[in-house]
């Protein structure tokens, strides 16, 4: 029972703070989507999103304190994510650029 | 829940037919008896024996259509089938041939049987898991048998949309969900084979004393984890698209059928390599027992796998060089699916290179393998001919296209499972096979497989489209040797039918070790016990010691 | 006090441990995919322009004026925060597992489950509001509503397969959740868990921050289109 004995616990004070901050970031990504942000609304609240997704992955899901192996599996699942989206959308965006023979 | 201290169970010696000689040893077949005792099993082993049945059963189906297929290709016309029933025939055939005989075929057999044994563990990491993943296979299979006797379906085996979504009046629905509910069963294995190679090695086994049958394993369950849930959700908005009659990939709604085949090929592109990766596994196994030598570039073989893997994500879309797909996006996937021929060439190069000096033996699985590296390499090397943008829009949906992923699948795949199968049927049953009816099927499997194919690539050349139940006149001759070929074929898979089941009652005795072979899975009973190894083995030495095994 | 169980193939209740948690994990995997998929045919057709109206014109229909709040995304935004607020619950039931805090872990899982009881309550509401007006793909859409707004009917239906299958998806994950907490909850009030085991309340933690990590990315993408 080596590593299991002694697992990490965070303080209940430490997801007090992440907890207020993660409903910060909701009030936020409110706020931005009701001012004029043009072209950067999408930007924004996807960026926001995904700081918050990460508070939660690192501190809720404990991957702060987990083995490498967790962190290659979470990473490499959002790398993957990445290929589908890149090389499915690398179709669609140079579908303009070709020029009108078709 | 069973406390830390664990009690063996209980057996009664029972006497058991043929010469396992005076006494009695417990195994993992008569260690209980009963239905019972085989459908509520989480035992690894019996687990892949009836993944083995079920595998079989529906190669068979799928072998029948295959047949009805070639019938009818015997003449130019369309007598035999009407063209709509003709485009049943070939989807079903797909169909089942795919997404229940070739993607689960290596994995859920041997490496169910296996992957445990080489790691010298006592079974998998989750074992029921492990048996929810067989009737969640069977409930895939139940579903689509039902789609299949209530007027089956006609889409093809890709589900293209609009097919699948508006014009097929056929049982779309049940088949998908049952293709659907079939990707958990995939699912649940992957994840077993994962965590169990990560967290259940017997001691001393490090990564790189580990067979190449456990690292392909362990590369396909990656693949398997990160493609199949796009499947799962493509094949749902199918559903939806169908049930609610919305237009998700519909044009006429704002939708777009190209995006369900983006969604499609990232799933299915790598699923070829879900179907050929574990059978490299195999071959790799094969061609070092059978020339008494250590696998030429162990660490090479292994990376092979993982960057296959990798690699085979990164070129779905060269399926679809003639979809509406942007030139720019087709170029980079025409690139970097020469990119993934490299690790693939790097195999073949590793196992000749392997063979090269080796003291060879031409046992059956040997035949099996030797076959997979001539006709892998056929297969592998037409597909880049058909990587190539400007000759694929040339030969897109002839039959050039179907005989190379018959090389590489039939000639690829069904070899390595054949192959595998002859070589651990010893360890599975603890019965030898009969050598000289299983070199006979063998031979038949392969002249009949090449008889069968490749006049398919010289019609497919020629202009002949795939899924047409009529062609011109011209081509009927190299039909006729198809067909020809294909009757050799089906009788070379027949006969292990028939010599298997003869070796489980008559056949001598196979012991623990009948070539000689290096592996845990040789060091421990023929058929091995209940919880795989009296002790736990110790690993010191690494894989393929042939040198110092003779 | 709490046993350990030790499956009969595992050496060591380490590795068991080290072995759940890992198939969590990998199991996650297959969600983000499952989940990503999805999002990439939204984000598809979300980037093309001739879709673009219909899709903003149909998310500020998720904006219902509740309590005064016109076009305000209020329902959503009260949601998140719902389920942030089952995720920190969630986390501080892991905790007090992990330091064997009894009445604690109890009270905890018994605020989460309330909590996502709460959001898919909302949801329901949401859902039922929407077949009200008639925004049922399929099943009950009112295009007619659309005839003369400049908006093309089949484009907000479009949006609206994909609002419901993804909120849809995720509620069923809400409640396969929901049906692990109830089991836990019953255990743990068995005095089943402690500080030498408590790993099915750390494989419930995981997978119940991972929904919450789901809705962290729909909420946005769904809801605050206003652009």
């Amino acid at each position: 029972m080596d590593e299991h004995e002694h697992p990490h616990v965070a303080t209940v004070g430490s997801y007090v703070v992440i907890f207020l901050i993660l409903v910060a970031l909701t009030v936020l990504t409110v706020f931005t989507a009701l001012s004029p942000l043009g072209h950067w609304h999408a930007p924004v609240a996807l960026g926001i999103a995904v700081v918050k997704a990460t508070l939660v992955f690192l501190f809720f899901m404990h991957l702060l304190h987990s083995p490498k192996l967790t962190w290659l599996v979470a990473g490499g699942t959002f790398v993957w994510l990445g290929i589908m989206f890149a090389l499915t959308l690398a179709d669609y965006w140079s579908r303009g650029i070709v020029g009108r023979y078709q | 829940m069973s406390t830390v201290a664990y009690s063996p169970p209980k057996a009664e010696p029972i006497p058991v037919a043929g010469d396992y000689g005076p006494e009695t040893r417990v195994d993992y077949i008569n260690c209980a008896w009963g239905v019972r005792s085989w459908l509520l099993t989480v035992d690894h082993k019996r687990i892949a024996l009836l993944y083995l049945f079920a595998i079989t059963a529906m190669f068979f189906l799928g072998g029948a259509f295959a047949v009805l297929i070639r019938i009818e290709l015997l003449t130019p016309k369309s007598d035999l089938f009407e063209p709509d029933t003709y485009n049943r025939m070939f989807t079903m055939h797909g169909i089942v041939m795919t997404f229940f005989f070739l993607i689960p075929g290596v994995p859920s057999v041997l490496g169910n049987f296996l992957l445990p044994i080489m790691l010298g563990a006592k079974d998998l990491a989750f074992p029921k898991l492990n048996l929810a993943s067989w009737y969640i296979y069977i409930l895939g299979c139940l579903l689509t048998l039902a789609g299949i006797i209530w007027g089956g379906i006609d889409t093809g085996w890709t589900f293209y949309t609009p097919y699948s979504t508006r014009s097929a009046h056929t049982s779309v629905m049940p088949v998908a969900v049952g293709v659907l509910v079939l990707g958990f069963s995939s699912i649940l294995t992957a994840l077993n084979f994962i965590v169990t190679t990560h967290t259940m090695r017997a001691p001393g086994l490090t990564w790189f004393k580990l067979p190449l049958f456990v690292w392909s394993s362990y590369a396909t369950s990656l693949v398997v984890m990160l493609g199949t849930p796009v499947i799962t959700t493509t094949l749902v908005l199918v559903a939806v698209e169908r049930f609610a009659g919305v237009g998700i990939f519909d044009p006429k709604a704002g939708g777009d059928p190209v995006l369900f085949q983006h969604l499609f090929w990232f799933y299915s592109h790598p699923a070829v390599y879900i179907m050929i990766l574990p059978a490299m596994g195999v071959i790799s196994e094969l061609v070092t027992a059978f020339s008494r030598k250590t696998i030429f570039g162990y660490q090479f073989v292994a990376f092979a796998s993982m960057a296959i893997a990798v690699f085979g994500f990164l070129v779905w879309g060269h399926h679809m060089f003639v979809s509406g797909q942007s030139p720019y996006a087709s170029t980079i996937f025409s690139l970097i699916s020469y990119v993934v021929a490299i690790p693939s060439a790097v195999k073949v190069f590793n196992w000749t290179a392997t063979l090269y000096k080796g003291s060879i033996s031409w046992a059956t699985p040997m035949l099996y393998a030797i076959g997979f590296i001539g006709l892998f390499t056929i297969g592998g090397l037409t597909g880049l001919v058909l990587a190539s943008p400007p000759v694929d829009v040339h030969v897109t949906d002839t039959y050039f296209v179907v005989a190379h992923f018959h090389y590489v699948m039939v000639g690829g795949t069904i070899m390595a499972y054949m192959g595998g199968l002859h070589y651990w049927w010893p360890k599975m049953t603890g019965r030898m096979y009969p050598e000289g009816w299983a070199k006979a099927a063998a031979l038949l499997v392969f002249f009949g497989f090449n008889l069968t194919f490749f006049p398919q690539f010289l019609v497919g050349y020629a202009g002949m489209n795939r899924r047409y139940a009529s062609y011109v006149d011209e081509f009927q001759v190299l039909n006729v040797l198809s067909t020809a070929g294909a009757s050799i074929l089906g009788f070379g898979f027949l006969l292990p039918f028939g010599y298997f089941g003869w070796s489980l009652r008559y056949a001598k005795a196979a012991g623990p070790n009948p070539w000689g072979a290096t592996g845990l899975e040789w060091t421990t009973e023929s058929p091995p016990p209940p919880h795989n190894f009296e002790v736990t083995p110790t690993v010191t030495l690494p894989p393929y010691e042939y040198a110092t095994h003779n | 006090m709490a046993t350990v169980p030790l499956a009969h193939h595992f050496r060591t209740p380490a590795q068991q441990h080290h072995a759940a948690l890992l198939g969590m994990w990998m199991f996650l995997i297959t969600e983000v995919l499952l989940f990503g998929a999805v999002f990439l045919g939204y984000v598809v057709y979300r980037a093309n322009p001739a879709l673009h109206g219909g899709f903003v014109a149909a998310s500020e229909h998720l904006g219902q004026s509740v309590f005064g709040f016109e076009h305000v995304p209020f329902l959503g935004a009260f949601n998140t925060v719902i389920l942030l607020g089952s995720s920190f619950t969630m986390a501080l039931a892991v905790r007090a597992a992990q330091v064997g805090n009894q009445s604690s872990l109890v009270r905890n899982l018994g605020l989460t489950m309330i909590l996502g009881t709460i959001f898919l309550g909302i949801k329901a509401y949401e859902y039922h509001h929407d077949w009200d007006i008639g925004l049922i793909p399929g099943f009950k859409f009112d295009k007619a509503a659309w005839a003369g707004t400049g908006v093309d009917a089949r484009h907000v239906e479009l949006f609206f397969v994909f609002y419901f299958v993804l909120t849809g998806l995720h509620a069923i994950h809400m409640f396969i959740g929901m049906g692990l907490l109830g089991v836990l909850w019953v255990r743990s009030r068995m005095g089943r868990f402690g500080r030498e085991y408590y790993t099915p309340i750390e494989l419930a933690g995981l997978y119940w921050h991972f929904v919450d990590v789901v809705w962290i990315f729909l909420y946005p993408l769904l809801y605050l289109i206003r652009h």
